[in-house]
């Protein structure tokens, strides 16, 4: 049941590897083609700006200065792809609450206050409560899970989170015999986040999972990639992760969980129902009305798209879970 | 002479400002600094289709009600300008997203996102109006040509249409365009661009250009009203 194999120590790749692994492959790798444009930038004299633009940073930082030091327990997810890097993960980030643009969001958030963190369950459980975030950290094992995510965009990334089962913590919170769903709500701290103070959506973020689903051993909260702690851009300090539902699903800076019997409404069922609905299954057979759910395009993986997997590649583990529903119609 | 010279620096200007999506494009792909080349070439490549289709649609105003008569030869440099940079999202489309899978296109494009059907009716409609920009076939058209361009009006509702289609939902990024377009369209009916001007002409009785005798008031190209 398990998703991730023990890794023996033995096998954990060195950073050095990892980190200088070419990306991609085939003729079309993300590699050579960034090459042959800077070339043709280059011989159109747009090269001389290189140096100024191309601001890659090679050692990411904190926002306090010191140095992030990306450390993952395997090179690939399961199927044998590599992970995305550091640097795109927290580059490439769809955070609506900052901006609907992804590349302003890294910096838009990087004075996000995330410490002092409370996160409240409650709703019909026997045991309510009120964690500090350092409470869910040292009150639960930390494991890292390399998972595939898939954004209802049509891209995807490999990210090795952090985190605890957030079965570890209803189990806590005792769910009473009517709690049927798991609410989950987001910060609303407009003064810090940009997005939420312009119309069009009704904050704070809202997301939801059927209680079956949230016990799956899959769903973790997230505290933390590649070893490190989560940056606000990523959905700082706890963040869910449903590998298995497109990336809208997987809820960022959680403040509050709560078991309800009725299913929740989330903020994008409530902004465009025809488009997203309660499951967000990854489904390659169940297109989105605007487009194709049946490729992706994987960051840093060329230009090349790939076939999306049912469930994303994680049937085995959830497929079970709807049996009985049909897919098209509970999408 | 200075005629010449001053409409020379003008396509100069709007050609560079026409170049300057891409080559900040280009800055940014040889930086490191785009994740999703696909996506950020095409978004950037339709985006700069429709600033220039607009600043195209915006010469024809600029004359009629505020007297700019040095916008007119402008029309067709920036529209052309517009019609490569729809040929590049085209091609971006075709060739980076799908690979020149003519059945791809056809299922997953075509059939699953009727936004690229829209687009691409925008894109035939302004092919003809490129071909046909040139001196000669000015010439060879006559009255036909005015009401041959005049196609432009349906090819940039259509480039609305499919922009609008093409963002999420509860994103408003669009409505700034139609405004600004629509508020160019209006701008070409007659009755109201007689009253715009009229108001114009009664708040400042003063000429629109100082009088220039090196200058012959009826030279260059004729302005026409599409």
């Amino acid at each position: 049941m398990s998703p991730l194999p023990t890794i023996p120590s033995s096998e954990i790749t060195p950073k050095s590897v990892y980190q200088a692994r070419p990306r991609g492959s085939g003729a079309f790798s993300r590699r050579r083609f960034l090459a042959a444009l800077g070339a043709a930038a280059g011989a159109s004299g747009l090269g001389a700006c290189r140096g100024v633009t191309g601001g890659a940073q090679i050692t990411p930082v904190r926002p306090d200065g010191t140095a992030i030091m990306p450390m993952a327990q395997a090179a690939t997810d399961e199927l044998g792809d590599p992970l995305t890097s550091f640097r795109a993960i927290t580059s490439y980030n769809n955070f609506y609450e900052f901006s609907t643009r992804k590349e302003p969001v890294a910096e838009l958030a990087q004075d996000f206050t995330t410490s002092p963190w409370q996160v409240e369950v409650g709703g019909l459980v026997a045991n309510p409560g009120m964690y500090d975030l350092d409470d869910l950290r040292s009150g639960f094992d930390i494991e890292e899970r390399i998972y595939r995510l898939r954004c209802v965009e049509a891209w995807s990334m490999v990210i090795p989170w952090s985190g605890f089962p957030l079965a570890a913590l209803l189990a806590k919170a005792e769910p009473l015999g009517d709690a049927r769903f798991v609410r989950f709500e987001s910060v609303l701290r407009p003064d810090e986040m940009p997005g939420q103070r312009s119309g069009g959506f009704a904050w704070p973020y809202v997301e939801g999972l059927r209680l079956d689903e949230a016990m799956n051993d899959l769903v973790i909260l997230a505290t933390g990639l590649y070893g490190e702690d989560l940056l606000p851009q990523s959905g700082a300090p706890i963040r869910l992760v449903v590998p298995w539902k497109y990336g809208f699903k997987s809820i960022k800076s959680i403040v509050k969980i709560d078991l309800v019997e009725a299913m929740p409404m989330s903020l994008w069922m409530d902004s465009a129902p025809s488009e997203y609905g309660f499951f967000a299954n990854v489904n390659p057979e169940v297109d989105h009305p605007r487009w194709s759910q049946a490729t992706e395009r994987r960051i840093e993986g060329g230009l090349q798209r790939r076939p999306t997997l049912m469930f994303n590649g994680y049937s085995e583990q959830v497929a079970e879970l709807y049996a009985d529903l049909d897919l098209e119609e509970w999408f | 002479m200075v005629l010449r010279r001053r409409a020379a620096t003008l396509h100069g200007i709007a050609l560079l400002a026409a170049a300057a999506p891409l080559a900040e494009l280009g800055l940014r792909l040889a930086g490191g600094l785009v994740f999703e080349p696909v996506e950020a070439i095409t978004q950037r490549t339709g985006q700069g289709a429709l600033w220039l289709l607009t600043a195209s649609l915006a010469c024809t105003p600029a004359y009629t009600l505020f007297g700019a008569r040095w916008a007119i030869p402008l029309r067709r440099t920036l529209g052309l300008a517009a019609f490569a940079y729809a040929s590049f999202h085209l091609l971006s489309v075709v060739g980076l997203d799908f690979g020149f899978d003519a059945a791809l296109i056809l299922t997953d494009g075509m059939a699953e996102r009727p936004f690229i059907v829209i687009g691409l009716s925008a894109y035939l409609l302004l092919a003809p109006l490129a071909v046909t920009s040139t001196r000669g076939w000015m010439r060879r058209l006559g009255k036909r040509w005015k009401v041959l361009h005049r196609a432009v009006y349906a090819a940039i509702c259509l480039v609305l249409v499919h922009f609008t289609w093409a963002v999420k939902p509860g994103l408003f990024e669009t409505w700034p365009w139609v405004l600004l377009i629509g508020a160019l369209l209006v701008a070409r009916v007659p009755s109201v661009r007689r009253s715009i001007s009229a108001l114009r002409h009664r708040r400042r009785s003063v000429p629109d250009e100082p009088i220039d005798p090196a200058r012959p008031r009826s030279g260059g190209e004729a302005p026409g009203e599409s």
